[in-house]
């Protein structure tokens, strides 16, 4: 860094003198500076990187040559590089062979020698682009295209990182998910209709896999249906209300009600949704719980319901904020219309700027559910944690996103069917929500490109 | 006929009216919604800013606390001060049977002794003497003081015993019950203890998280949004480029967890628990909305600003690093911290990454376990004590209030520096 600074000084010092001589420079003087400064730093940094990728590996093959001979195999290589690491950080509790005891000291004779002969070959790379790159700042040579150019692959680095994010997304999922279905076959998870993957806890980890134990455990059938179930009451609250006050925002509000009303709609979703979780777990679903036991109902205290309807009312301003931007888009010239056959407001509405707006707010709707499904919070405190298959809204169901809270909570031992099941329900929920997404995003984007 | 007509535009305007009414009803009731859920948080929660003590006489007899004559500072320092303690507690009923001394004894809060010797390393000169000091009353009493406490259920259903109730309305007539403004709230980690749960933290954990995610997603999402709106050519790949940000923006937070699970921590082998994770993690979250907002503002930037820059002989680069890129920060900052609001109430992603575990140091770095203020609320509301629960309503009143305050602030930058062209 302070070298980065000095020889962006020296780069541009070295140029005000020649323009102090007054021949003309090829850039401002800035660029030679900044190009110093890259010459500086980019090959230093790439040597160090590649260094901290390599130095492990290399100082493994070294320390593990010496017992190449004796016929280990490459598990107990591993185990005993293990040791010898934990020796040498003095951690190491267990026998200390005399063995282990030099492969020790080497390792960290071998650490030291790397350690300075990285800073002495850095800087000494540092030293010798600094100069090259000192050497080549010229009156005639040209600094600004490189740096711009320089600049730009930055700049599209960096606009990698989504994809790269997409990427690290379906690679975190798919393994663990072609894993998990090596032991379960996929037609048990996608129609099985039993959800029990305690069952796969109690597993001795020392026995070989077992794959007909493991029937009739992870049939994701109860979740599948608690997922879908829970949206769909969420969506029963959001819509109705959502859409009318969209409506009513878009079309009657005066600007002064829209001025205070929009925004206090927009804090719902705000709202952690720990929040939500909470308020539901701790006042709607007793409350529901009391009224149900008042009318002679037997509710649970997690009900689908309470879950489901707290998950409504964090959806609204999503529904209401969408379709209040899809109406006002609607073109002036079909209300003038509908308003000069002498039709009422609400009358255009209905028949005119609904169905006008209605791939706009099927796209919002759409978000909508995706928002539910994705929800975890809120199920995970408000709703059972146990896979019933039930379509009573006041029992308790469980959704995918909850079970993967269930079951990654805590120690997760990789390789285990039980953490593989969950990332298997990770990859079906990313698979649902990208598919609502890009259908929602497609049909809005459609309509709009309609009106525009 | 006339007759008919006027019947059919009745009808027509009630069910204009009717219409009208469904709309205001919609918002009336997604406003009544967030007043219930308001007022429901502030009215169990803000007690809990409040803490109940005991004032109960300690005589700091020398001899129970096994000292010699004239200690020096580190005697004090080691003596064993639970008997003391103890005996504090007998001494406010001395007939009290063996069991009623247990009673005793979990009237004030687990660690009661060490209140005791920090009031006498205050002032060593209390040996021998008698004084009054100050003990946190455990969690159960507390809510009995503050009145949340069902005292009429019978006895076996509640944790507070009759004996203790006997002992602490007693103690309530002398005056010697307090309540007091609770500072351990905000300076202690948290506890299994209700009465000495504290969100200090998991508040740094949330700092630590939030910072780690400012530092990784700020600088790539404005680099990524210059890009993709000055200099990317408009070919298959950068739609491709655009349809993913779009589609990340509306991915489960829950997904980025398994994310974070499957390669920072399988793969990389970064540490657990951390809010280092916790932040590279929340930072992949925020990063497409940092760069959706950040693209809005440079489009917003009128094309005149920049074909006079080039006019004067700028370069592309220096034309967006000189004008636009300037230009454009308001936009893009409210937009951050927009943002980051979001990744500080998020909870989903930092439970699978572990970020659940109990922590009872304040950590120093982020690379210190903790947990983050949401995951405490989480915490604290699946605990069954009911000293927990006005706990969990302080923790998301704190929770709010940072919110509300960074999007005020998001919003004063915007109206503030944000330029208007017309």
């Amino acid at each position: 860094m302070l070298l980065g600074f000095t020889s962006y000084y020296f780069g541009r010092k070295k140029a005000y003198s020649i323009q102090a001589t007054n021949t003309r420079l090829t850039a401002l003087p800035q660029f030679y500076g900044y190009y110093l400064a890259i010459w500086c730093a980019i090959p230093a940094f790439i040597i160090y990187s590649l260094w901290a990728i390599f130095e492990p590996s290399i100082v493994k093959l070294i320390i593990l040559s010496d017992y190449s001979n004796q016929g280990y195999l490459d598990d107990e290589l591993n185990l005993i590089y293990e040791k010898t690491k934990s020796l040498s950080r003095g951690q190491f509790s267990g026998e200390i062979t005399p063995y282990l005891e030099t492969s020790a000291e080497k390792y960290l004779n071998l650490r030291s020698i790397a350690q300075n002969s990285k800073i002495v070959l850095i800087l000494a790379i540092i030293i010798a682009s600094i100069v090259y790159g000192y050497k080549r700042i010229s009156s005639n040579n040209r600094t600004r295209e490189p740096v711009e150019k320089f600049l730009n692959a930055v700049l599209f680095t960096a606009s990698l990182a989504a994809i790269l994010t997409t990427i690290g997304i379906v690679f975190s999922l798919i393994f663990q998910t072609i894993d998990f279905f090596k032991v379960i076959p996929l037609f048990d998870f996608i129609f099985g209709t039993h959800w029990y993957p305690a069952k796969a806890f109690v597993r001795d980890a020392s026995e070989p896999l077992d794959p007909s134990m493991y029937s009739d455990t992870f049939g994701a059938v109860p979740i599948f249906a608690g997922t879908f179930f829970i949206a769909l009451i969420a969506m029963c609250v959001a819509i109705p209300i959502g859409l009318m006050s969209g409506i009513y925002l878009a079309e009657y509000a005066s600007t002064k009600v829209r001025q205070y009303a929009k925004p206090l709609i927009e804090i719902l979703a705000g709202i952690p949704t720990v929040v939500y979780g909470f308020f539901a777990a701790l006042t709607v679903g007793p409350f529901l719980k009391d009224i149900g036991t008042a009318m002679g109902l037997e509710v649970s205290a997690e009900s689908a319901l309470a879950a489901g309807g707290v998950m409504g009312i964090m959806i609204i301003p999503f529904i209401s904020s969408l379709s209040d931007d899809v109406i006002t888009s609607v073109p002036q010239g079909l209300r003038d219309g509908s308003y000069a056959m002498g039709a009422t407001k609400s009358e255009t509405i209905k028949k005119v700027i609904f169905p006008a707006a209605l791939p706009g707010i099927v796209g919002s709707i759409l978000l909508g559910v995706s928002r539910a499904v994705g929800e975890t919070m809120i199920v995970v405190m408000a709703s059972g944690l146990a896979a019933n298959l039930t379509f009573n809204p006041l029992e308790s169901t469980s959704t995918i996103t909850a079970q993967i809270v269930v079951i990654l909570i805590g120690d997760q031992a990789f390789g285990d069917p039980k953490t593989q099941a969950a990332f298997a329900l990770g990859m079906t929920l990313f698979l649902v929500t990208l598919s609502l997404n890009i259908f929602a995003l497609r049909v809005v984007k459609k309509y709009r490109e309609k009106y525009e | 006929m006339n007759k008919n007509k006027e019947k059919l535009l009745n009808s027509r305007y009630r069910a204009e009216k009717r219409f009208q009414f469904y709309g205001k009803s919609a918002i009336f009731l997604a406003l009544l919604f967030l007043t219930i859920f308001i007022f429901k948080i502030f009215s169990t929660g803000y007690t809990a800013f409040q803490k109940t003590w005991l004032i109960v006489p300690v005589t700091f007899d020398a001899e129970t606390l096994y000292l010699d004559e004239n200690p020096s500072k580190e005697d004090l320092e080691d003596a064993d001060y639970f008997d003391l303690a103890l005996q504090t507690m007998f001494d406010l009923d001395k007939s009290a049977s063996e069991k009623q001394q247990n009673d005793l004894k979990r009237m004030v809060s687990y660690f009661f002794e060490r209140e005791i010797k920090r009031e006498l390393l205050n002032d060593p000169s209390l040996i021998g003497k008698t004084k009054d000091v100050y003990l946190t009353a455990s969690d159960d009493l507390d809510q009995v003081f503050k009145g949340n406490y069902p005292r009429d259920l019978p006895e076996d259903q509640r944790r507070v015993t009759d004996y203790q109730l006997k002992i602490f309305d007693q103690l309530v007539e002398q005056g010697r019950v307090e309540s007091k403004f609770n500072l351990s709230f905000f300076i202690y980690p948290d506890s299994r203890e209700a009465e000495l749960a504290g969100i200090a933290s998991s508040f740094m954990g949330s700092i630590f998280s939030i910072l780690v995610c400012l530092v990784i997603a700020f600088p790539v999402a404005v680099l990524a949004a210059i890009y993709l709106e000055e200099f990317a050519p408009k070919n298959r790949f950068t739609d491709f480029i655009e349809v993913n940000i779009n589609n990340l923006a509306a991915v489960p937070s829950i997904v980025f967890g398994l994310l974070g699970l499957g390669i920072l921590l399988a793969v990389f082998q970064l540490p657990r628990s951390t809010p280092l994770v916790g932040g590279i993690t929340l930072s992949l979250m925020t990063l497409p909305t940092i760069i959706i907002a950040c693209r809005a503002s440079l489009k917003a930037v009128p094309p005149s600003i920049r074909e006079a820059a080039l006019a004067m002989g700028a370069s592309k680069m220096q034309t967006t690093m000189h004008h636009t890129v300037p230009l454009s920060m308001p936009g893009t900052l409210s937009g951050t911290i927009i943002g980051l609001a979001q990744a500080l109430g998020e909870t989903a992603p930092l439970i699978l990454i572990g970020m659940v575990a109990f922590v009872n140091t304040i950590p120093g770095s982020p690379l210190d376990p903790a947990a983050s203020l949401p995951v405490q609320i989480y915490i604290w509301a699946e605990s069954a004590e009911r000293g927990f629960v006005e706990k969990v309503s302080a923790c998301i009143m704190v929770l709010l209030g940072f919110l509300i305050i960074m999007n005020l602030f998001a919003q004063i930058i915007r109206h503030k520096f944000e330029k208007k062209w017309s």
